[in-house]
Order: C-alpha cells, then sequence, then structure tokens
C-alpha cells in the first residue's frame, strides 16, 4: 500500500539541475510559491490542532495540573506513577484483550463475505450494501441496540439461548463477559468496513493467474491459499495495520456499553485517559498516559512497515 | 472494476451450481444477522413502555410513535439534529476544500521537503485523537471556544486520510490535460479548478461520503467540548439518553432510529462510490 510507504508517482521536475535557464528557474519559483499557497489550508488545521497540541501534551505529561488551577512541573513523576500503578498494566492488557479477540473474526469473517461477494452471487451487490450498512451507523447507536439485545434478564440473545435450553450469561454486567460482549458488537460493526477493502483488493488479482492455477490442477483450497492470499496480502496488510491503530483507540463502544465495568473489568487504556482528565482531574498523568499510548501504537506500526517486506506481495 | 468479468464468469461454472444455491443462503441469513439490529431498533421504538418488564417480540400489538413525540417534546431533538446537521456539512465542505488544494500541491507541484511534508501529514493518522483531547480542551478553553459550534469544528478542518485519498486520485489525472491548460496560458488556480476538480468527481464524492460520516457519528471530542445540552450533536444525546431513560428503550432506540435515518439516506445515495473510492485510492 502506497499510503503508508509513501510513495507515489513523482512530478517530473522540469528545471535541469546543470544548466537552470532563467525560464526554468522562474516556473520553478512560481511552483514554490504556489505549493505554498495550497498547502496553507491543510497546514493551518494541522499545525495549530494536531502538532502543537502533541507537543503540549508533552509537556503537560510533566506536570500536575487539573485543568482549573495553574499547573505545576513534577518532571518524569507522572509517568513514574503510571508504571508502578499497577492499573495501568491492566487497562493496557484489556485493550489488548480486545485486539486479540476482535482482529482474527473480523478478518476472518470480512474475508469469508468479501469471497463469497466477489462471486457471481444473485443479489450481491444488496448483500454487500446490507453488510456495509452497520459501518455508517454511529457507535453509540450500535452500542445501545447491543446492550439491549445482550441484556441478560430479558435480552433477544439470552432469550434465544434459553429457547435451546442454554442459560445465558450476564453478559456486560459480568466482568468476564464485559469484554467479549463489546468485541462481538465490534466485528459485528466493522465486518462490511473489512470486506470493502478485501473486495477492492480481489478485484485487482488478474484472472490468468487463477487459470493458470487450475491448468496445473490446484482445487478450491490450494488456489485460495497459493494464488489468492498472496495476491491479497497488501489489501491484509492495511486492514491489519488500520485495525491495530484504532484498535489501541478503542472507545466509543467501550464507553457506551460497558463505561469500562463492571468494576474497571472493561476498562481500556482510552477510558483511563477520559477517567483520568474528566473525573478525577488529572490532566498531566491523563497526557504522560497519551504519549505512551501514541509511542505504543507508533513502535507497533512501525515494526509491521518494517516486517511487511518478508510476507506482503507488492508485484 | 475491469476484472469484475472475467471473474464472474470464472466463478459461475455451471458444475457449482448447487454449492452457489448454499452460498446464496449462508449469505442471506448472514445479512438477516446484520438486518436484525436494526430491525430490533425499529420494532422497540415503536413498542410503548419497551423496558425492563418487557419481553421480546417482533410482532408490536400496539405500536405507537409515542417515543418520536417524546423525543422532540421533552428533549431538544430537533435542535440536537440542526446541531449534527450543520457540523456535519461544514465540516464536509472544509475538508473537500482542504484536501483538495493539499492534493495538488503534493501530485503537481514540486517543491523542496515534499516527501518530508506529506510524510508528516500521513503520520497525523497514526496520533490518537485522546492524545490531543487534553491540550485541545486547553486550548480551545483560552479562546473562549468551549461550548461553541467552532471549537467544535476547528479540530475538523483538515484530513489526512482526504488528503491521500484526493492524492491518490489526482496522481491518475493525465499530465497531458495539465500541459494543453498551460499552453492556453492557464496557471496553477486555473488548472485546479477546470482541470483536476471535474476529473476527480468520484473521489470527491467518497471524500464527501467518508467526511460526513465521520463527522456525523464523531463521539469523543463533541462530548468533551459541547457540554451544553442545546448545543449537544446526535451521538452525544443519545448517549445521554440512556442515562435518563434507563428503563424507556422505547425512547432510546427512537433516538437511535432519528440518528440513523440520515446517514442511511446519504449511503444508500452515494453507496456505489464506496467500493470505487476505495479501490482507486490505491489500497488494492
Amino acid at each position: 500500500m502506497s499510503g503508508i510507504a509513501v510513495g507515489g508517482r513523482p512530478t517530473r521536475i522540469r528545471s535541469t539541475a546543470a544548466a537552470p535557464r532563467p525560464a526554468a528557474r522562474r516556473r520553478a519559483r512560481r511552483d514554490a510559491i504556489a505549493a505554498a499557497l495550497f498547502l496553507l489550508p491543510s497546514a493551518l488545521p494541522i499545525v495549530m490542532f494536531v502538532l502543537v497540541p502533541m507537543l503540549s501534551a508533552a509537556w503537560i505529561s510533566l506536570t500536575s495540573w487539573n485543568l482549573i488551577s495553574p499547573a505545576t512541573f513534577v518532571g518524569f513523576e507522572n509517568y513514574a506513577t503510571l508504571l508502578t500503578d499497577p492499573r495501568t498494566g491492566e487497562v493496557f492488557l484489556h485493550t489488548l484483550a480486545y485486539i486479540v479477540g476482535y482482529l482474527p473474526l473480523v478478518y476472518v469473517g470480512g474475508l469469508a463475505i468479501a469471497l463469497a461477494l466477489n462471486s457471481a452471487l444473485a443479489g450481491r451487490t444488496l448483500l454487500r450494501g446490507i453488510y456495509f450498512l452497520p459501518v455508517v451507523t454511529s457507535w453509540i447507536a450500535v452500542a445501545l441496540v447491543w446492550r439491549w439485545l445482550l441484556n441478560p434478564s430479558n435480552g433477544v440473545v439470552n432469550a434465544a439461548l434459553a429457547a435451546v435450553g442454554i442459560a445465558g450469561p450476564g453478559w456486560w454486567t459480568d466482568p468476564a463477559w464485559a469484554m467479549p460482549s463489546v468485541i462481538i458488537a465490534s466485528v459485528w460493526k466493522d465486518l462490511g468496513f473489512v470486506m470493502v477493502i478485501l473486495l477492492a483488493g480481489l478485484q485487482a488479482i488478474p484472472s490468468d493467474l487463477y487459470d493458470a492455477a487450475r491448468v496445473d490442477g490446484a482445487g478450491w483450497w490450494q488456489r485460495l491459499r497459493h494464488v489468492t492470499m498472496p495476491m491479497l496480502s497488501p489489501s491484509t496488510f492495511f486492514v491489519v495495520v488500520i485495525s491495530l491503530i484504532n484498535g489501541f483507540q478503542v472507545f466509543d463502544q467501550v464507553y457506551a456499553m460497558t463505561g469500562g465495568g463492571p468494576n474497571g473489568a472493561s476498562t481500556v487504556v482510552v477510558q483511563q485517559i477520559y477517567d483520568l482528565t474528566f473525573r478525577y482531574g488529572a490532566a498531566g498523568e491523563a497526557s504522560a498516559l497519551s504519549w505512551m499510548l501514541f509511542i505504543v501504537i507508533l513502535a507497533v506500526t512501525v515494526i509491521q512497515i518494517r516486517g511487511q517486506r518478508r510476507w506482503v506481495n507488492y508485484g | 472494476m475491469a476484472e469484475r468479468l472475467p471473474a464472474m464468469r470464472r466463478i459461475a461454472n455451471p458444475s457449482t451450481r448447487p454449492g452457489m444455491v448454499v452460498l446464496f443462503v449462508v449469505m442471506a441469513l448472514g445479512a438477516l444477522a446484520m438486518l436484525f439490529p436494526f430491525i430490533w431498533t425499529v420494532v422497540t421504538s415503536i413498542t410503548p413502555g419497551a423496558g425492563l418488564s418487557f419481553a421480546p417480540s417482533l410482532i408490536v400489538e400496539d405500536p405507537s410513535l409515542e417515543a418520536y413525540r417524546t423525543l422532540f417534546t421533552e428533549r431538544p431533538f430537533a435542535r440536537i439534529i440542526g446541531n449534527s446537521l450543520l457540523l456535519a456539512t461544514i465540516t464536509t465542505a472544509i475538508q473537500l476544500f482542504t484536501s483538495a488544494t493539499a492534493a495538488y500541491a503534493f501530485s503537481r507541484l514540486a517543491f523542496r521537503g515534499r516527501t518530508v511534508v506529506f510524510a508528516v501529514y500521513l503520520s497525523t493518522m497514526m496520533i490518537p485523537l485522546q492524545v490531543l483531547i487534553v491540550p485541545l480542551f486547553a486550548q480551545l478553553k483560552a479562546f473562549g471556544l468551549v461550548n461553541t459550534y467552532l471549537g467544535a469544528l476547528l479540530p475538523t478542518f483538515a484530513s489526512a486520510f482526504g488528503i491521500f485519498l484526493l492524492r491518490e486520485a489526482v496522481n491518475q489525472v493525465p499530465r497531458e490535460l495539465d500541459e494543453a491548460a498551460t499552453l492556453d496560458g492557464a496557471g496553477h488556480l486555473r488548472i485546479f479548478w477546470t482541470v483536476i476538480l471535474p476529473n476527480i468527481r468520484p473521489a470527491l464524492a467518497t471524500l464527501t461520503v467518508f467526511a460526513f460520516m465521520g463527522s456525523w457519528n464523531s463521539f469523543l471530542w463533541p462530548l468533551v467540548v459541547l457540554r451544553a445540552p442545546e448545543m449537544q450533536t446526535l451521538p452525544v444525546a443519545l448517549a445521554g439518553l440512556q442515562g435518563q431513560y434507563t428503563t424507556a428503550w422505547d425512547v432510546v432506540m427512537a433516538g437511535s432510529v432519528v440518528s440513523i435515518l440520515p446517514m442511511l439516506a446519504i449511503y444508500l445515495f452515494a453507496q456505489r462510490y464506496i467500493v470505487q473510492g476505495v479501490a482507486s485510492s490505491g489500497i488494492k
């Protein structure tokens, strides 16, 4: 995927470095001025509302601040507090549990749907639309109906389970089942997104590769393993990178489905950042945790980009 | 898209017909499972008194729109829908502008440091909004922008995703078109306006859908910056409903229906651009 590899087609640079003719130099200068003007509308918000806050978060993380009274400089105390607080490990573990439960399910499910809907199935346009529908719905609306479906006392899911003689679990009211509840709803919501990315990838695979594989006597499973999966690896890579970036930042569904409960059993990193800031007035600690999260995400993403050469096929 | 036809012929092999029937049944059942929560939302919203004592049933004996009346009389839902529409429309318009101009610069203009600037732009995709919440809140508080539309809007003005999407689209516009326009004496502004923009309409449509959807559904930032009830957006108001009407699920679900319908309309209108847009973004 050229997006992460920062590539793309280079612009032809018309002036020759050896002997810049005045006209070419004039054009280069005019291009630079135009570039500045064309970049200004996007650069202003990116600098003011991303890069500057990013740096001030680094500063705030070195202070003790409750958002109201003036901040006092405390050095790396917030980081030390976080690193020794068992709660920090817990919230990272909960986030990891979410990712480990969510990613394989959403990828395999999305792949199966994409494969099925890439074939000449009747009504596949309508089916694609239906599978994509949850993606356009707000997390809050989705979380509300899933809370209702997974209601332990009279939710539809437990009623259905009871009908076949299974006593349903307490879902989001049970510390052991709170995270699985969030994962189920998240997979349901994101299947359509993964499907669309993989469909775009599947449609770009040249059909003569399948013909060649068939001539060689490859069956369905062998074609999937030796043609589809390698050819699809750039899309898979994109799905994994995006899912991990988003997975570490999981918040909306947790906030709306469990509020991080019961008893903190499903509190993820971002829920903790939110609580530290707006419930406990510990903005310094929250900023330190934010930076820790950013560094984790950055490290995971860089590792993936480095490692992609081993399995991603850009043919 | 061109690959689609051979792909169809490939798989529509007559010998696999029974397999296709089974596959269709499985996919249709799956689609029903995908739709069920939506059906359930609508059914609950027209079931008066749906709540803790309510035994789940898909057949509503006495359907009523009472829950919807509650939303618009007891809660400022008309205003809240207006807020969401206003913010989403402005965000979308501005993101289209900032993304298209940046895409033109990255694709068509040679300038020193272009690769670095583009890398910085892209890396902002990796920064969790939550990292920025505290300083952004403090920044906007200092400007007196808490509880204002402007405060909710400012951080949404540039989108790394949008810039990336449109840059890929501009890269695919043949350069001969620019050169012909240059020979006619057109400057960058005119090339941008009369050559580039008309040729990237599908990508602009894709970005419109994603930008509108992003704003319409965004939760954390509006939750933090728009504290007054009459300033809230739909997702924030919905989350609030759940606290207020703990047992009145019909009201909560009516709120969900109201929040989903406009997005659904836009989605149905722009559905074909979504797969196409993803396919053309170079993510393959």
